[in-house]
Parts: C-alpha cells; sequence; structure tokens
C-alpha cells in the first residue's frame, strides 16, 4: 500500500449533482483528495456532505458530473465498486455483527477457506492481527465485538477498511462518541495512514479536531460547494463563516443574581455501585448549572438517577423544599422534572410519529375526556404554539419528526417537556449532532428559559460550550463530584480539566 | 427545506397508502370472482362471505393493536375456545342465564390477556414466547375444563342467536344480515376509533414507534400494554362467543391456526410486525381478502389444499408490496 506517486491526486469529483423528489441535493459540487492527506468535509446537517461522501462510496449515483479515481474516470454503480477500487467508508453508525469475533467481522464474506467449505480460523485471526499490527493498534482478533468500546469498535471498522486495500478512507463524525484519550489515539492511527499515502476525508463538526488533524477544509452549505481553504492557516471564525454563511459571535452568559433565588432542585447523597458515590447538589430557579467531566465520569447517570430512569442505591431528592420519591419517569415527571436524552432518536423522540404527538407524547392525558378520547383540536393549536415560539422549523404539525434537522428535533423535545409543565430541565448533550447555527439557536432558548425562571441542568462534553452556557459549573471525576466552579470568563478550560482529572486519592486529600 | 437533503438520503416512496393497495386487491378479486363465476355476486354468497370473515376478522382486530405496539400475540385461537369453553360452562354445566355467559366468556378473555400482558410487560418475556405458552397452556385447560368433549348450548336455546340471529334482518328484511357480521363491523368501528382517537390508541403508536422513549415521556408504559393485551384477550372472549353461537357447542379441540389466520390478516391489511404503524380498516379489509379468495377459489373448484397454497402466497405478496411501497426492497 505505496503511495501512487504519480497520481498524488487520487480522488477528483467535477461538478457532482444529484436529485432527489423534490430536494435538489447536490448542486455541482467539486471535490478532491490527495495520496496522504486528510481532507475535512465540512457544513451544517443538512448541507450536503454525507450524500457526496455516499456517491463516492457507490451508495448513489450521482445525476451529473463525474468521478475520477487516481487519474481515471470511474464508474461507481454500488458500494462493492468503490470498494474494488479502493474507497473505504466508516459510517457515523457503526455496522458491526456484536454476536462475532473482530475477525470475523473484519473478514465477514471473504473468511479464508479450508477444504469443505470450512472456515479457516487461524488464518482469519493471523491476517486480522496483522492489520492491527499495521494500524499500531493492540486488539485481540478473537474477542467478540459485543464488549468493546465504541472507540474499539471503530478501530475494527477502520482494520475492516484497511483490509479491502483503500487508498480512500471516508470517517463521517469518527470522534462524535469517543472521549479526549480514545479521539487522540484514533489521531495517531490516521497519521500513520497518512505516512502510508492513504488519503482521508474526515467528516466533523468539531472545529478543534479539524485544526489537529487536517490538511484541507472544504465546506458546504445548502447542497453546494463553498470553498476549500488550507486548515493550518485559516482562523476557524472565517470556516464558520463560509458554513453558516454569516459570523456568529461567541458570548459569554451574563451570570443572574441568584442568591435570593429560591432552591428548585436539592440532591443529597445520591449513590449507585460504583458509578455514583455520594453526589450532592443544589439548583436555583433560573440557574443554569453545568456538568463537565470525561466521558463516564457519570454525569448522565446522575441525571438518569434523578430521573428515575435507573435505580439508585441511596439518596434523596428535594424539589421545591418537598421530599419527593422517584422511583420512575413517570414519578419524576409529576415532580416537574423532564430529561432530555443526548440521544434523542432512541430515548426522546418516535421518530415515526408527527410533531403533534411527540409534543403532547408526556402530557397525553390532560388533553383527553373521560373516555381517553383526545382532543386533537387543542394539541394541534398547541403544537403550532411551540412551533412559533420555539421556532420548529417544519412544514407542519403534522410533519414526521424523523424528517426534521437534529436542532428541531431537539426543540420538540423541549416542547414536549414545557406542555407538561417542567420546571426543572436537564439537558443531556443539547447540541450533539446539531450544526453550528443551530446550537446557537438553542443555547439562546436554555438562556430564555433560565430568564422564566426555568432550573437547568446542562451535561455537555464539549468545554466551550459548558463554559457558555453554565451560571455555574460542577465537574465531575469516576462517579465523584469533585468541584464547582463559577460559570462564564472566570473560569478557564484548564480549571475544569483538572478537576475533571481529579482521581478520589487526591479528591481526599484535598477534603 | 434546507434540512431536505437529510431527509432525502431516505430512499424514494410511492405515495400509497398500503390501506388503498389493500382496498384496490380487494376490489380486483371481487371484480375477477363475479366474472368468472355468476354465483360469486349472489346475495346469500357475499352473505357467507362476511360470515366467514366474522370469526377471524373479530380476532385480527384484537392482534392488531398488540401488532402495533410491537408485541404478537400467539394465544389468541385457543383463547377463543378457552373463552368458548367457559361459556359453556356457566351456561350448560352451571345453568346460569345467558348473559352471564356472555359476560363469563370475556371476562375470562380480559383474564388471560391480563396475564399475558402481565408476563410480557412486567416480566419482560418476549411476547413471541409468553403468548407461545399461553397457547398451550390455554388449548389444554379447553380440554380439561371440557372433559374432552364439546359442551353444547342446549339448555339455552337463544345462544345460537348470537351470531346467526339477524337483529338487522329483523329491522329490514331484506337485508339479513347476520349479528355476527354486524358485532364484527361494530368492533370494528369502535377499536378503530380507539386506536385514532384515544390515549390508548395513541400510546399503542408510540409504544411501537419507540417504546424507551415513550417511558421517559413519564408514560407508565407497563400498565398501558398490560391494558392492551387485556383489551386484545377481551375481543378474543367475543370471538369465542361468535364461533361458538354458530356451532351452537363450544369445541374444545379447535382453536390451534386461528392466530395464524388473523395474523395473516393484520399483515395483508398492511399492519407492520415490526410495530407502530397499521390500522383496524386495514385488518379489516385483510381479513374480507382471505375470506373473498377462498370462497372463489371454492366457487371455481379450486381444491382446497390450493387454496391453502393461494393464501400463502397472497401473505408474502402483500409483505413484499408494502415493502416495496416503502422502498426497503431489496436491490
Amino acid at each position: 500500500m505505496t503511495a501512487p506517486l504519480a497520481h498524488p491526486e487520487i480522488v477528483r469529483m467535477e461538478a457532482i449533482d444529484k436529485r432527489f423528489p423534490g430536494v435538489h441535493a447536490l448542486r455541482s459540487v467539486s471535490f478532491d483528495l490527495r495520496a496522504g492527506e486528510v481532507h475535512a468535509l465540512m457544513g451544517e446537517n443538512g448541507a450536503g456532505k454525507s450524500t457526496l461522501m455516499k456517491c463516492l462510496s457507490g451508495v448513489y449515483t450521482p445525476d451529473g458530473g463525474r468521478i475520477l479515481v487516481a487519474g481515471q474516470e470511474a464508474s461507481l454503480p454500488n458500494p462493492k465498486a468503490a470498494q474494488d477500487l479502493g474507497i473505504g467508508i466508516i459510517h457515523q453508525e457503526l455496522a458491526l455483527m456484536k454476536d462475532l469475533t473482530v475477525a470475523q467481522n473484519i473478514w465477514i464474506g471473504r473468511e479464508p477457506r479450508q477444504s469443505f467449505g470450512r472456515v479457516d480460523e487461524g488464518k482469519l485471526n493471523a491476517d486480522a492481527a496483522a492489520l492491527f499490527a499495521q494500524m499500531n493498534v493492540s486488539m485481540n482478533p478473537t474477542a467478540p465485538v459485543e464488549g468493546l468500546t465504541i472507540a474499539r469498535q471503530q478501530m475494527v471498522e477502520i482494520a475492516k477498511a484497511l483490509s479491502h486495500r483503500s487508498r480512500v478512507l471516508i470517517m463521517d463524525e469518527p470522534t462524535a462518541a469517543l472521549n479526549d484519550a480514545e479521539i487522540a489515539e484514533l489521531f495517531a492511527i490516521i497519521r500513520g495512514l497518512k505516512a502510508e499515502g492513504v488519503g482521508i476525508v474526515y467528516i466533523s463538526h468539531k472545529m478543534d479536531e479539524i485544526r489537529r488533524i487536517s490538511d484541507r477544509v472544504t465546506v458546504m452549505r445548502d447542497g453546494g460547494y463553498v470553498g476549500t481553504v488550507e486548515a493550518a492557516t485559516t482562523p476557524i471564525e472565517t470556516i464558520i463563516a463560509m458554513m453558516v454563511g454569516r459570523a456568529l459571535t461567541d458570548e459569554t452568559p451574563e451570570i443572574p443574581d441568584l442568591e435570593h433565588a429560591e432552591t428548585a432542585l436539592e440532591v443529597r447523597g445520591i449513590r449507585r455501585g460504583k458509578e455514583l458515590r455520594d453526589v450532592s447538589f443544589s439548583l436555583r430557579k433560573g440557574e443554569i448549572l453545568g456538568f463537565a467531566g470525561l466521558m463516564g465520569a457519570g454525569r448522565t447517570e446522575v441525571a438518569r438517577a434523578i430521573f428515575g430512569a435507573d435505580p439508585r442505591d441511596a439518596g434523596e431528592i428535594i424539589v421545591h423544599g418537598r421530599h419527593v420519591k422517584i422511583a420512575s419517569p413517570g414519578d419524576a415527571v409529576r415532580a416537574g422534572i423532564g430529561y432530555l436524552s443526548e440521544d434523542r432518536k432512541h430515548f426522546g423522540l418516535a421518530l415515526g410519529m408527527d410533531v403533534r404527538a411527540n409534543v403532547a407524547m408526556a402530557s397525553l392525558t390532560r388533553y383527553a375526556d373521560r373516555l381517553g378520547r383526545i382532543d386533537e383540536g387543542k394539541l394541534g393549536e398547541i403544537a403550532k404554539d411551540y412551533i412559533a415560539t420555539l421556532r420548529i422549523r417544519t412544514p407542519s404539525d403534522r410533519q414526521e419528526v424523523r424528517l426534521l434537522s437534529g436542532g428541531n428535533q431537539q426543540k420538540v423535545v423541549i416542547a414536549k417537556w414545557l406542555l407538561r409543565d417542567c420546571d426543572i430541565l436537564i439537558f443531556d448533550e443539547p447540541t450533539r449532532g446539531i450544526d453550528v447555527g443551530a446550537k446557537a439557536e438553542i443555547y439562546r432558548l436554555l438562556q430564555d428559559l433560565a430568564a422564566q425562571g426555568k432550573a437547568i441542568i446542562v451535561i455537555s462534553s464539549e468545554l466551550p460550550e459548558v463554559l457558555r452556557l453554565s451560571h455555574r459549573i460542577a465537574v465531575m471525576c469516576e462517579g465523584r463530584l469533585t468541584g464547582f466552579l463559577p460559570g462564564g470568563a472566570a473560569t478557564t478550560q484548564e480549571e475544569i480539566m483538572h478537576l475533571a482529572t481529579l482521581r478520589p486519592t487526591l479528591a481526599e486529600a484535598h477534603a | 427545506m434546507t434540512d431536505a437533503p437529510a431527509s432525502a438520503a431516505a430512499p424514494r416512496r410511492i405515495a400509497v397508502p398500503q390501506k388503498l393497495l389493500a382496498f384496490a386487491s380487494l376490489i380486483v378479486l371481487l371484480v375477477f370472482f363475479s366474472v368468472a363465476s355468476p354465483n360469486f355476486l349472489q346475495t346469500s354468497n357475499i352473505l357467507a362471505i362476511l360470515q366467514a370473515t366474522a370469526v377471524n376478522g373479530v380476532l385480527a382486530i384484537g392482534v392488531t393493536m398488540i401488532i402495533i405496539t410491537g408485541g404478537i400475540d400467539l394465544s389468541i385461537g385457543t383463547l377463543m375456545t378457552f373463552c368458548a369453553v367457559t361459556a359453556g360452562v356457566i351456561l350448560t354445566f352451571w345453568g346460569l342465564p345467558l348473559p352471564l355467559g356472555v359476560l363469563g366468556a370475556i371476562g375470562m378473555g380480559a383474564f388471560c390477556g391480563l396475564v399475558s400482558g402481565t408476563l410480557v410487560s412486567r416480566m419482560n418475556i418476549p411476547p413471541f414466547i409468553a403468548t407461545l405458552g399461553m397457547m398451550l397452556i390455554l388449548k389444554g385447560l379447553s380440554l380439561v375444563v371440557s372433559g374432552t368433549k364439546p359442551i353444547y348450548f342446549n339448555d339455552t336455546p337463544s345462544y345460537p342467536e348470537i351470531a346467526q340471529g339477524s337483529l338487522i334482518g329483523d329491522l329490514i328484511p331484506a337485508v339479513p344480515v347476520p349479528n355476527a357480521v354486524l358485532i364484527l363491523f361494530l368492533l370494528a368501528a369502535l377499536m378503530g376509533w380507539v386506536l385514532n382517537r384515544t390515549v390508548l390508541g395513541r400510546y399503542c403508536f408510540a409504544i411501537g414507534s419507540n417504546e424507551e422513549a415513550v417511558r421517559l415521556s413519564g408514560v407508565d408504559t407497563r400498565w398501558w400494554k398490560t391494558a392492551i393485551y387485556v383489551l386484545g384477550g377481551a375481543i378474543c372472549g367475543v370471538a369465542g362467543l361468535i364461533i361458538s353461537s354458530r356451532l351452537n357447542s363450544a369445541q374444545p379441540a379447535l382453536g390451534l391456526g386461528y392466530e395464524l389466520d388473523a395474523i395473516a390478516a393484520v399483515v395483508i391489511g398492511g399492519t407492520s410486525l415490526a410495530g407502530g404503524r397499521g390500522s383496524i380498516l386495514g385488518t379489516v379489509i385483510g381479513a374480507l381478502i382471505m375470506a373473498v379468495l377462498l370462497n372463489g377459489l371454492r366457487i371455481l373448484s379450486v381444491a382446497q389444499e390450493w387454496q391453502t397454497v393461494v393464501t400463502g402466497l397472497i401473505i408474502i405478496a402483500a409483505v413484499y408490496l408494502d415493502m416495496f411501497r416503502r422502498g426497503k426492497a431489496a436491490g
């Protein structure tokens, strides 16, 4: 797998056009990739990045334009054809068979055979081991995929792509579910691949990553090509402006004086096994409390324990001065607590149902008569109200939510809890999978909600987000609260990271 | 429209509701058989088709809701029989009055639905397994309780009237629609209303669409799921009354296989076995298609063995068409 030096440009896509019924998804988009480079592809959700890469990987056939691979015009009628030309794609949603081993996954469909159709397991495992050696990753080829972390599964996907002798590797938001250490490891692998002459298309929303890993950046907007710039020399603001078509100003929150505000939620001594160890904190009306920490620090577990989604071993929850017994999400909702999961699609929304039904999901019984008959007219009015006040972009309240963008789906979940009169809202990664423009809008919405007196918890892995939103920051490490920091400009990312890596022994020493 | 490319990633769809497709198939079948045989479109034959649809249709309506939640109920056939046997015990063994027999049969259905629903929603046993177990338990219990012999309703002379009488015919003698058919359509109207207009119906779709999201919305999904199985069980009780009234006896050995016919009707009617999608109207049309097909083939003197083969083909074709319509077919 040496770099084809005669053709430093391994992929050239010229004037690619793609239409779907009613949508012009790609308008004359051009893109090129050189051997041994990481080329970032950026743009808001719906800008057409994934569609463009699906054209390159043979999932879609473009309606216009041409694709050259290593200087030769290529026809890519299906993913197999792309694979044969050395184009591999690692999808955002990993597609591994959980019950098979690492090696079995890599060689699926291409198992080395012995007589009578027996699979040569020895060769299978040895070949897989060789791939991981090439990647400089230690991995047991016979381990079942089931038990691997997302980061490790991703490495299996990369090995699988390499096993096809890929010269081009497309990575769609590879770091979405990784923590910092895992990202560092992934980047090391990417650098190794670069050195071997593999060209990498890197789709991501995270600006800091783009600067760290990529050589060039191509920005798309609304299915069109905006421009290609050098990553090292282009300011992030320029790239953001290219993506959203306007400049975004960076704001820090004005921290309201909450000294005399009523306490909305008090949590005392929540424990569960090794995940949560004696977590206590309080939250005032109108306050945004940010929860920072590394992946696995226990932030989501705190939220789910307060919400009654998971059982807890001990701990009291006091809402507006009253002890409440929360054993199920139903109890939490009755106490006025709403939880907005990081995984909206699995835990927040019924994707196949319309906006109206999703907004009403938590309040349905309130809009039904004694026979259980739903007042559809009333629900329609309510949904339309929220569509207007939260500026949910949808053709109507009867639109299925799976057709909305991430930001608008998030607003539908917010509307669901507002309708249910929840005045304590827990947002878990509120802007995950949401594009830059919509992020700012979600931030403003959270600030408005706080200003209206809602008590808000925001869990986020993105430190700039925590700093920008929070009035106060709680930092967790390995199931413990390791400290509180003031929000806004008073705190630096370094201070948060210090607390986020404060191991128990240290914490005890500090106490 | 700025978000459109994301949604455009979904394959092309042809906007034909499955209900329409099923309805069109039904019309095609009706036209085909009326052209093929002059006997087909006789009033008596149409009534026979409707009569034949009644039991399967009622069972299918009950299981439609359960399937929409993403569940399945394999026990509906033997539960129907067990409810019929229950009516027999109450009316014939104990000699109690008719209304108690009717209530007893429906109540027993609801109770068995409660058991299935509890197994599924509280004990987290997969619906297929839980109701497979219930299917065998109820088959056995029907034989045990009846002493393996049919129970005749000789002490309750009005019993056959439940299915075979004609309230409509009494009012309008020109239209002697049997009560079984009347019950089918009334029940369909009622359950269609429940599914589309009430909280219970909404939760059926929501649970089938994303149960965890519904639970995290603070809805007690276990309670609602149990309620849906209870309702399904009660409807099996109605089917038990219809079939035993038509036979004027509770036949304890009957019942196995009815569940699959009912599920077939549901599927032909466009309800997704994956949950989240479906309709009562579709199910009724599905049951009618099956009955029309069998009746028509019989009139054309196609051997019974072949009728079964055709039914199987229709089920596969219906599901394939549905997948094709939703753009999920292979290729």
